[in-house]
């Protein structure tokens, strides 16, 4: 029996087209539009001004606080200006806009391909390298990688986990890279496992990727404290508490972090980016994007400088398909879908999926025939439909006692629900009321 | 037969005294001493319950008059200064007086002025969709048109207008309770002053994009010229963040405002038609 | 490009289910029981069958259009259930005009007065199956013989009835035992009963149908069933003379269509699995009591709906097992 979480999860449709299809280096875009505020946490602050010349590599915008990181510019060529620019949900948010001229990298960046294998650095260096080079969980969570690597006081990590479980459906980024990354992958784990000061290390992979478990196998064959542990296709496996649900079979705390369990969760493509970091002196500046949706021509996974507009991943994955009716950043079960193709890509960006207008809609919504699908398949053990009702009719108190906070956003219940309720949309709207309500309260 | 009935109507009263009793003794006991000023207060209200004065309830607003013994930070706006004299003559206090308010609502970005870019298909509540994203048109600022303000409204005093996709206010509901300014996530309702014949003027958005970035997203933007500022002799203009805002209560209806506007964000309404003006200003006056 | 981009929440893809799927599995899991009942009492099953249909599926329509204002929603498919499990629980030559009032209160009362779909508290084709069984107890509780009976009569008992009779008059249960059908004939259903309750074995074979397509759990059917066979088992195994033996029990009367269909019911049955198990339990027990101790012979119609009006208060107190929750 292969391992897995217990309570809840669904089984969409997979859909990885572009799971065969090797990682391609984009060409660069023209101009980057670069956000300061790519990742959870405070917006970094912009360091350079309009017209100021930037390589490739160099800080342009400054942490600001300790749940924040630095943005890199990921092209060189001149500042065009600081200004607004549309974010994923429309509203423009500051950002720094590059006019790119040729492709000047940092001289500190070591550019080769050869795999480097160091591990002079104590723990404290890699943290700090980790927090200098601006990464933050690749996931699609965007949690500043350094603030994790740091447990809070009295509290220990025992188990570093690598997730490698990439459980949204057409989405393959992280797929590929533990294909063609895979060395680099271990290495980066290793310098987590030192940063953490952890004796043990696991990396979990779903089922439906067989020939990343095989590599990645070999791969940790030398290293007797990483293991990999193959799971069992189920979503959302790739949420931490549900991860860590199936590989150590312990359950995080309702309200608690993965430290309260001695875990700590990483991505894969954060562990990529953390060798870089640390073995490149490479800053997190660009990021591996898969490209897919049932209409296009050619479903790619590309590696991208952050900043570039999305219609440029589009162009190179054969254009716009005419029946777009949809387009989503991130996977299709928690992305976000987006209003124009205008917006750059971030260093959470993990796909760009297109959605055929016939499959853009909804159903329509029908009354709630109780048939219990949703308790079924909520992994957190919740009662969605309860906790809908509870927000449609803003009953806060209610929402709160049945453990709304609780709910990681996943959709299972939505996507399950065989009246089409919109169960995720309004139980969104009570935790983000009840959060306020319980911050309020703290004051 | 007879007999039977007799037991029943016996067994019957026999319990419905002791119920009695035992009723009355444990409402003496439990029973907690109130100022009967409450209740008096409580009367003189007009019982909307709708949360208006910033508390849960009449009964609440009541016994928090009483309790203040200082009628300064207290309002009923629904029942407004009419209604607070008296509740200041029972509890022999001074009563702050008000203008009465009128809520407004600051956009005109029609479903004409201001095209669709995108289809919203969620639960459809202005809260669910601010939370997600910008909106269903290329201003960030505007009205999202799912009448959030109508749902909340307890006195029947605002609607959807199908045609133009806008809240409309029934001034003659409207108690200016604030609901509706809670609810909206674009805070694009304000309460402003009531004038006489309920006519108003106001600039009618919300949108702090630079002035082409507006006017691109919607005609009758307000695109921070600052001419309506020049052009007002009371000083009841400013412009802040790319946007125009009129202070009802410095506001003397003069209208001059109006006719300099370049793009009709500045919206009179009730007004006589006027005599010499192009026809554009017209146009706007919404009759609502 | 179609021209403007839907834009909502996550998530993006849903699965293909549907109410209506779902309504039209149940029906497709009813009709080995409908086939058999066909073959049993002739086309007055199918007649009676279609009336109910018919009847529950206009008034929804007639309701829903004129009454309450709304788009009538027949066609999810659930007016459709609700009248073949009516024609179900009455005898196959019940007359029409009783079959329609049935259907009216079914749809009418126990549904749309509730909201409709989705709210209502109590099973509906059990209402309408209630109140026709006390308005018209003859009619109710006349059953047709089977095509294959070899007795020579125009109505038959239901064995459950026999025994309550029996017993009422004073015959000693050994005497009984020899006047009812034999185990393979209630099994097959070849015993006089209501349309679709006669046959076990057609039933079971729609249960595990729903089973496979996930329509139902096992929570329920299994706790009606286990209760009923070992309340049952206790008394027999304390005084087989004086009481039946749990496999008669099980296969007589409603059990297993109330078992299977109608307290599967999902509006009208506990959210959990373990709130399903606390309802089965309660309904085998209430029905083993209404059977052994009650006056009626037959006791799962009330025991399904007593604890239909129990649901609620089980979904409050029974919350499924918290991720992460102490405990
Ligand atoms: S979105 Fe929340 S409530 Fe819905 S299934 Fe996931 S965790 Fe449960
Ligand atoms: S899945 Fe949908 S219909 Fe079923 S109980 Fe949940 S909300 Fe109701």
């Amino acid at each position: 029996m292969l391992k897995t979480f217990k309570i809840g999860g669904v089984h969409p449709a997979e859909n990885k087209f572009s799971s065969g299809r090797e990682i391609e280096a984009l060409a660069l875009p023209k101009t980057a539009f670069i956000p300061v505020g790519q990742h959870i946490g405070a917006p970094a602050a912009p360091v350079v001004k309009k017209g100021d010349k930037v390589k490739t590599g160099q800080v342009i915008a400054q942490s600001n606080g300790f749940v924040s990181v630095n943005i890199h510019s990921s092209v060189s060529g001149t500042v065009k200006k600081i200004d607004l620019i549309p974010d994923a949900s429309g509203y423009a948010k500051q950002g720094i806009v590059i006019d790119v001229e040729g492709d000047e990298w940092l001289e500190t960046i070591d550019r080769s391909e050869t795999l480097v294998n160091d591990f002079s650095f104590t723990g404290e260096e890699i943290i700090q390298k980790i927090k200098e080079a601006g990464i933050v969980g690749m996931g699609g969570a965007t949690f500043p990688t350094h603030v994790k690597l740091v447990p809070p006081k009295g509290m220990k990590a025992g188990l570093l986990i690598i997730n490698g479980v990439e459980c949204e459906p057409y989405l393959t980024s992280d797929h590929r890279l533990m294909l063609e990354k895979a060395d680099e992958i271990v290495v980066g784990t290793r310098l987590l496992m030192k940063a953490l000061n952890v004796e043990k290390a696991v990396i979990g992979i779903e089922n439906n990727k067989p020939d990343a478990i095989r590599l990645l196998k070999e791969k940790v064959a030398a290293y007797p404290a990483i293991s990999i542990t193959p799971l069992k296709v189920k979503y959302p496996q790739g949420g931490e508490k549900q991860l860590i649900k199936a590989v150590t079979g312990k359950e995080v705390p309702s309200g608690a972090l993965p430290i309260a369990v001695g875990c700590v969760v990483s991505n894969v493509g954060t562990a990529f980016a953390v060798y870089e970091a640390v073995q490149k002196n490479k800053p997190l500046f660009e990021r591996v994007v898969t490209v897919t949706g049932k209409s296009v021509k050619q479903p790619s996974n590309f590696k991208v400088r952050i900043g570039t507009p999305a219609s440029e991943l589009l162009e190179a994955a054969g254009g716009l398909p005419d029946d777009t009716g949809k387009i989503i950043s991130g996977g299709p079960m928690m992305g976000k879908a987006v209003t124009s193709l205008e917006i750059p890509v971030t260093k959470g960006t993990s796909g760009l999926l297109l959605v055929p207008g016939a499959e853009a809609r909804r159903d329509g919504r029908m009354a709630c025939i109780r048939c219990s699908r949703c308790v079924t398949a909520c992994p957190m053990g919740l009662e969605p439909y309860l906790l809908m009702t509870a927000s449609e009719k803003q009953i806060w108190e209610r929402a709160e006692k049945e453990k709304v906070m609780d709910c990681i956003e996943c959709g299972s219940c939505s996507y399950t629900c065989p009246s089409s309720r919109p169960l995720l949309d309004y139980i969104r709207l009570g935790k983000g009321k009840v959060g306020q309500i319980i911050r309020s309260r703290k004051n | 037969m007879s007999i039977t009935i007799v037991y029943t109507v016996i067994t019957l009263s026999a319990i419905g005294t002791l119920s009695a009793v035992v009723l009355y003794f444990v409402a003496q006991k439990f029973k907690v001493y109130e100022d009967p000023r409450i209740d008096q207060v409580e009367a003189a209200l007009p019982g909307a319950n709708c949360g208006g004065c910033g508390h849960a309830g009449c009964r609440a607003f009541a016994e928090a008059c009483v309790k203040e013994n200082d009628l300064s930070n207290l309002f009923c706006p629904v029942g407004g200064n009419e209604c607070m004299s008296g509740v200041a003559g029972i509890l022999g206090l001074e009563a702050v007086k008000k203008d009465p308010r009128v809520a407004v609502v600051r956009c005109n970005g029609t479903c004409e002025y201001r095209p669709k870019t995108s289809n919203f298909d969620g639960a459809t509540t202005c809260a669910i969709a601010s939370s997600l994203y910008s909106g269903e048109t290329d201003c960030q600022y505007g009205c999202l048109g799912f009448g959030d303000c109508v749902v909340v409204c307890d006195f029947d005093a605002i609607h959807m207008n199908p045609v133009t996709g806008l809240p409309e206010v029934i001034d003659e509901k409207c108690v200016a309770c604030g609901a509706c300014v809670e609810a909206c996530p674009k805070m694009l309702i304000e309460l402003r002053k009531k004038f006489p014949k309920e006519r108003k003027i106001y600039v009618a958005c919300r949108n702090e994009d630079k002035g082409g970035q507006a006017r691109k997203a919607c005609q009758v933007a307000c695109i921070g010229c600052s001419k309506c500022e020049k052009e007002c002799a009371y000083d009841a203009i400013t412009i802040a963040n790319n946007l125009a805002f009129i202070d009802s209560d410095k506001c003397k209806l003069c209208r001059k405002c109006v006719s300099v506007c370049p793009t009709n964000a500045i919206i009179e309404v009730n007004f006589p038609p006027r005599k010499i003006q192009k026809e554009t200003t017209e146009s706007t006056t919404v009759n609502q | 490009m179609s021209n403007v981009l839907t834009i909502s929440p996550s998530p993006h893809v849903h699965t293909d289910d549907s109410v209506r799927k779902i309504m039209y599995r149940v029906v497709l899991a009813m009709l080995p029981a409908l086939a058999w009942s066909v073959f049993v009492f002739g086309l007055d099953a199918l007649r009676v069958t279609l009336i109910a249909v018919a009847a529950c599926m206009a008034f929804e329509y007639l309701i829903q259009r004129f009454v309450m204002k709304v788009t009538p929603s027949v066609n999810d498919g659930s007016a459709l259930v609700t009248g073949i499990l009516l024609a179900f629980n009455v005898p196959a030559d019940l007359p029409w005009w009783i079959l329609v009032l049935g259907a009216f209160v079914a749809v009418a009362v126990a549904k749309l007065s509730f909201g409709g779909l989705g709210s209502n508290i109590f099973n509906p084709a059990l209402v309408g199956r209630v109140f026709l069984l006390i308005s018209f107890p003859v009619q109710m509780t006349t059953w047709p013989v089977t095509k294959q009976a070899a007795v020579d009569a125009t109505t038959a008992a239901t064995p459950l009835g026999l025994i309550k009779e029996g017993i009422l008059n004073g015959k000693p249960l050994n005497e009984l035992m020899g006047t009812l059908p034999s185990t393979s004939d209630m099994l097959l259903g070849n015993i006089g009963g209501s349309l679709g309750e006669v046959s076990a074995l057609m039933l079971l074979l729609g249960g595990l149908y729903m089973l496979w397509k996930k329509v139902i759990t096992w929570h329920t059917p299994v706790a009606i069933l286990g209760s009923m066979f070992v309340f049952g088992g206790i008394f027999w195994f304390v005084d087989p003379e004086a009481y039946l033996t749990p496999v008669f029990h099980l296969l007589a009367g409603g059990a297993m269509l109330g078992a299977i269909f109608m307290a599967t019911d999902m509006v009208t049955s506990p959210m959990t699995g373990k709130g399903q198990l606390i309802y089965g339990v309660g309904i085998g027990v209430i029905t083993m009591c209404i059977r052994l101790f009650g006056s009626y012979p037959e006791g799962i119609s009330f025991a399904i709906l007593i604890m239909n009006g129990f649901t609620p208060l089980i979904n409050a107190y029974v919350k499924p097992k918290r991720f992460g929750g102490q405990k």
